[in-house]
């Protein structure tokens, strides 16, 4: 059995970098990831990574704007404690040789982003997370004495002992399908998030919400789940994400008319006000007929300098050239709002420990909360880092305390049994888990997106109840031990309904508008009965709801204005 | 919507079978990728179908394959234009033609079965089962081959490195890597020497050798340049170059990291600095090139290197003999004066003095381009890709 101090389970920014923290406190580690790290959806986090590290700028500030944008959901004691820890994590990224933009005198250099008061992120030209998840990664192979990585490793769920805590996790090796029991003093989770149980969506086809099912199902709290983001600027159709970098640059938002709309809905920010503003506007032009027949509005980056567009975002040229067949030099590119972050998760504390001892969770999988209704732009790599190392450390902390206990053996066995039941579905004895995660995508796109109601919701759950019947006799065409990937892909569907029953239910629950969630039924936000997290554990017809308080220290709810 | 035939070669290890080909119909969007169509048989006739895929927009790197004999990431290439690329290669393989009845079918906007798409999985790996390949024994033990980490010397300073903003933008085209492996796919002096480091990990080494604040410059250019199957092993042929979906044109790293063990005094076995360096002063003196001097001078450069030949240079001049024995032998050189060094003319009226300033702006406008500083070539949009953008 292999055994570790301490155990990764993803291998993304939030993964790798409580990796390393772990490792550096002289415990064990192992690092699991289903993929091989390098094509984790870190990559995608194009435009750069907050902290006030400028002379005259301040946590205080970077803090209120965070609090701002999560429409006062997010919780302010662990806002505090990212946004007062960025300028370290910034630097010490730069000591291991990320890639920094510099300005003229050779210093860190920021670019403006969305929702912020104050130019104060950085970043390398419109590569970001891929450029700092690719030097994490040189750090883990420097350090492959002090971590295992298992990379193209597969978990389906989490071990607990008798006294409920977490021991280990199950897994399976892509390579050759053999079923293996992990034994950990500490697990940590970070397995992204599950936009996948959208379409379209900008998330990677393995952000399919795998470490909020399964802490689920191990019986951990979730939180604020109905909290979804969709990104102003997808490209119509496939989903592909533009960096809000763009906008960032100067980039023009206009409807068909020709007219920077955003005029009428954030008159000071314009294009840079929170996502959940830029969103909606978006949405209410294309509603009211003022959009493109195709659904969209345009986005204008011929109005920023050429030589600046190529040095700071080529990628978007290539995405324009490349799935577009736009030049984004030349004219502007259609969009529409996309499914692009999930901003509930696991429950965590600011050490990212969860309700289960021994079970940890960092990055897009848990909820701190730092992002509450709402998460602003590059604030979503800070959170990675800061909770993916303060994670490491405390998990590291517990593994030296305690002796850890075995996992049993009968979970393995549970495990293996599972999956020797949907290797013998017969073909034809039910629909293609294909069909089914189609119909779970469009379902939740036309019900859970931007504008929601009661009824809606409600046909969405109802869907989704169906669709998970359906999914236990979902059939698989692989039956074979190497990289079966079509087992994979029939349990990351139900990893995907559990995430989607969670949100439908949270999101029916608020009965207000804040943040990504709006009512179209009550379009007003209401302090005074839903200023509190709503909190989901696992019982036995489906998610049970509970109540949290949302932690304040400084910051009195305002309204809400850009 | 347009039908496509896509042929995919396929390799079930468990089945006890060898290789074979299979041909899937797949009814897609040209704007729609070969790994959508991919995805799509794969969904719809036969989820054993194995390919490694992730984000699907050229990000994450997974899907390196080869389409139509091209190593490629299939999320890059569009239906629409391997289709074209499939029928331009049959019409090739048809040359000449015989009679007007026998004609390879035109290639056509919607399809046909005639002209499938090829799909493979990438070369120079072993293949594990359809699509996916062993990266881990050629790619990422190379990639770990050279250190691939930042070794800066003594603590870090208190705030951030101060380096020149352009230095960074210079390595940023190597971070632009997503470790795909098409470049390695692609690669032929690999397919020559398996032992060769690699367009990719050398891509790797230039991100740490361009980078001011890793301490160990020399010593990595030594590495890599004594290594038999290091930076001297690539044979220039820009297979790499035309494969990266990235732009990271691996060659080009390799070529800077020569010139940097050149500026380095690392002998080059090959002579490539030493040559260059020649042609470049020789182009400066006489506008031409002085076919007689050229090789002397790479040999053996300035008149110390002619008063003390090094054993290097004698060994190289007189290995020569034979090449210039056989130029003149296929006509190839025609003039004995040729040979002797200093007849070469210099350019008459003046023209010799305009070389001289292109010298000089040149000088002072020394810059590593990159994709980052000049962007892409300004490409015109296809008619046809804009009746699909307004459709």
């Amino acid at each position: 059995m292999p055994s570790h101090d301490v155990l990764v389970i993803g291998a993304g920014l939030a993964g790798q970098r409580a990796a390393l923290a772990a490792a550096k406190q002289g415990v064990s580690v192992g690092i699991l990831s289903k993929v091989h790290p390098v094509r984790s959806h870190s990559n995608a986090a194009q435009g750069g990574i907050n902290a006030a590290l400028n002379p005259g700028d301040s946590w205080e500030s970077h803090a209120f704007d965070t609090v701002k944008g999560s429409d006062y959901l997010g919780d302010q004691d662990a806002i505090e404690v990212m946004t007062r820890e960025a300028p370290e994590e910034i630097l010490h990224l730069e000591h291991l040789g990320v890639t920094f933009h510099r300005n003229e005198e050779g210093r860190l250099g920021t670019r403006a982003f969305g929702g912020a008061s104050a130019a104060r992120t950085y970043y390398v030209a419109d590569i970001t997370g891929q450029a700092i998840m690719h030097v994490l990664y040189e750090q883990l192979m420097k350090h492959s004495e002090a971590v295992a990585r298992y990379e193209e490793w597969f978990c389906t769920a989490l071990a607990l002992d008798e006294q409920g805590e977490c021991c280990g996790a199950v897994t399976r090796n892509v390579a050759d399908g053999s079923m293996e029991l992990f034994e950990a003093k500490s697990v940590i989770l970070a397995c992204g998030g599950n936009g996948q149980v959208w379409k379209p969506t900008t998330n990677a086809l393995i952000c399919t919400g795998d470490g909020i099912a399964m802490a689920y199902r191990a019986g951990a709290k979730l939180m604020d789940m109905e909290m979804i983001q969709y990104h102003p600027t997808t490209l119509a159709g496939k989903g592909f994400l533009i960096t809000e970098g763009a906008r960032g640059e100067g980039a023009h938002l206009l409807n068909a008319k020709g007219e920077r709309f955003m005029e009428r809905y954030a008159p000071n920010k314009m294009e840079l006000a929170s996502r959940d503003v830029v969103s909606r506007a978006e949405q209410t032009e294309i509603d009211e007929g003022r959009g493109f027949p195709d659904g969209t509005v345009a986005l204008d980056i011929t109005v920023v300098p050429k030589k600046r567009i190529h040095e700071a975002l080529r990628e978007i040229v290539l995405v324009g050239r490349d799935f577009a067949g736009v030049d984004i030099t030349r004219e502007p590119i259609h969009i529409k709002p996309g499914n692009h972050y999930t901003m509930g998760g696991i429950k965590t504390d600011v050490d990212g420990r969860t309700d289960i001892p021994g079970l940890y969770a960092a990055g897009e999988t848990a909820c701190v909360s730092v992002h509450g209704g709402n998460r602003l732009g590059a604030n979503s790599l800070l959170d990675t880092l800061i909770f993916g190392r303060r994670s490491g450390v405390d998990a590291a902390g517990r593994a030296k305390r305690l002796e850890g206990s075995r996992p049993s053996q009968a979970v393995l066995e549970a495990e293996q049994a599972t999956v020797d039941a949907i290797l013998a579905r017969e073909k034809g004895s039910g629909r293609r888990v294909s069909e089914i995660k189609l119909e779970l995508g469009t379902t939740m796109d036309k019900h859970v997106a931007v504008f929601r109601d009661e009824a809606g919701i409600q046909e969405a759950l109802e869907t989704v109840r169906r669709l998970a019947e359906e999914a236990k006799s979902a059939y698989v065409d692989d039956h074979g031990r190497v990289f079966n990937q079509d087992l994979l892909a029939a349990i990351e569907l139900g990893y995907m309904l559990d995430n989607a029953v969670c949100t439908c239910v949270a999101a029916l629950e608020r009965k207000e508008s804040r943040g990504a969630q709006y009512r179209t039924d009550f379009p007003e936000r209401n302090d005074e009965e839903w200023l509190k997290h709503i909190d989901l554990q696992r019982g036995d017809d489906g998610p049970e709801i509970s109540y949290s308080e949302v932690t304040m220290t400084q910051w009195e709810p305002q309204e809400r204005t850009y | 919507m347009a039908e496509y035939t896509l042929k995919v070669r396929r390799y079930q290890p468990e089945s006890g079978e060898g290789p074979y080909w299979e041909e899937f119909q797949v009814d897609l969007d040209p704007s729609l990728s070969v790994l959508d169509g991919i995805l799509q048989a794969k969904d719809r006739d036969d989820g054993s179908l194995a390919v490694r895929c992730s984000c699907r927009a050229a990000i994450c790197g997974s899907c390196g394959m080869k389409v139509n004999g091209s190593s490629t990431l299939g999320c890059k290439t569009m239906l629409g234009e391997a289709h074209e690329a499939a029928n331009r290669r049959r019409e090739a393989d048809a040359a000449p033609p015989r009679g007007s009845d026998e004609q390879p079918p035109p290639g056509s906007a919607n399809g046909s079965a005639a002209n499938p798409i090829v799909v493979e999985p990438m070369g120079n790996m072993p293949v594990i089962k359809d699509l996916i390949t062993d990266m881990e024994s050629t790619h990422w033990e190379k990639i770990r081959r050279v250190t691939p980490w930042l070794l800066p010397h003594g603590n870090p300073p208190e705030r951030e490195y101060v380096v020149e903003p352009e230095s960074m933008i210079d390595i940023t085209q190597s971070m632009a890597c997503i470790q795909c492996g098409a470049c390695v796919s692609s690669c032929l002096s690999m397919e020559a020497d398996p032992g060769f480091i690699g367009p990719a990990a050398l891509a790797k080494a230039y991100r740490f050798v361009g980078d001011p604040r890793d301490a160990e410059t020399k010593e990595r250019l030594h590495d890599l340049a004594h290594d038999p199957h290091g930076i001297y092993d690539c044979t220039h042929c820009f297979s790499c170059i035309d494969a990266c979906p990235k732009g990271v044109a691996p060659m080009d790293q390799i070529m800077r990291l020569r010139r940097k063990a050149g500026e380095e005094g690392i002998e080059d076995p090959n002579n490539g600095h030493n040559h260059e360096a020649a042609f470049i002063k020789i182009i400066e003196k006489k506008g031409t090139l002085d076919e007689a001097l050229l090789l002397q001078e790479s040999y053996a450069p300035g008149v110390k290197g002619k008063l003390k030949p090094t054993k290097s240079a004698i060994k190289g001049l007189l290995g020569s003999i034979p090449t210039v024995i056989r130029a003149f032998k296929t006509g190839k050189a025609r003039s004995l004066s040729k040979l002797i060094p200093g007849v070469h003319p210099k350019l008459p009226d003046g023209a010799q003095d305009e070389v001289k300033a292109i010298y000089a702006h040149a000088e002072e406008h020394r810059e590593e381009f990159n994709l980052y500083i000049k962007g892409e070539e300004d490409v015109e949009p296809e008619p046809d890709e804009r009746e699909v953008e307004t459709a």
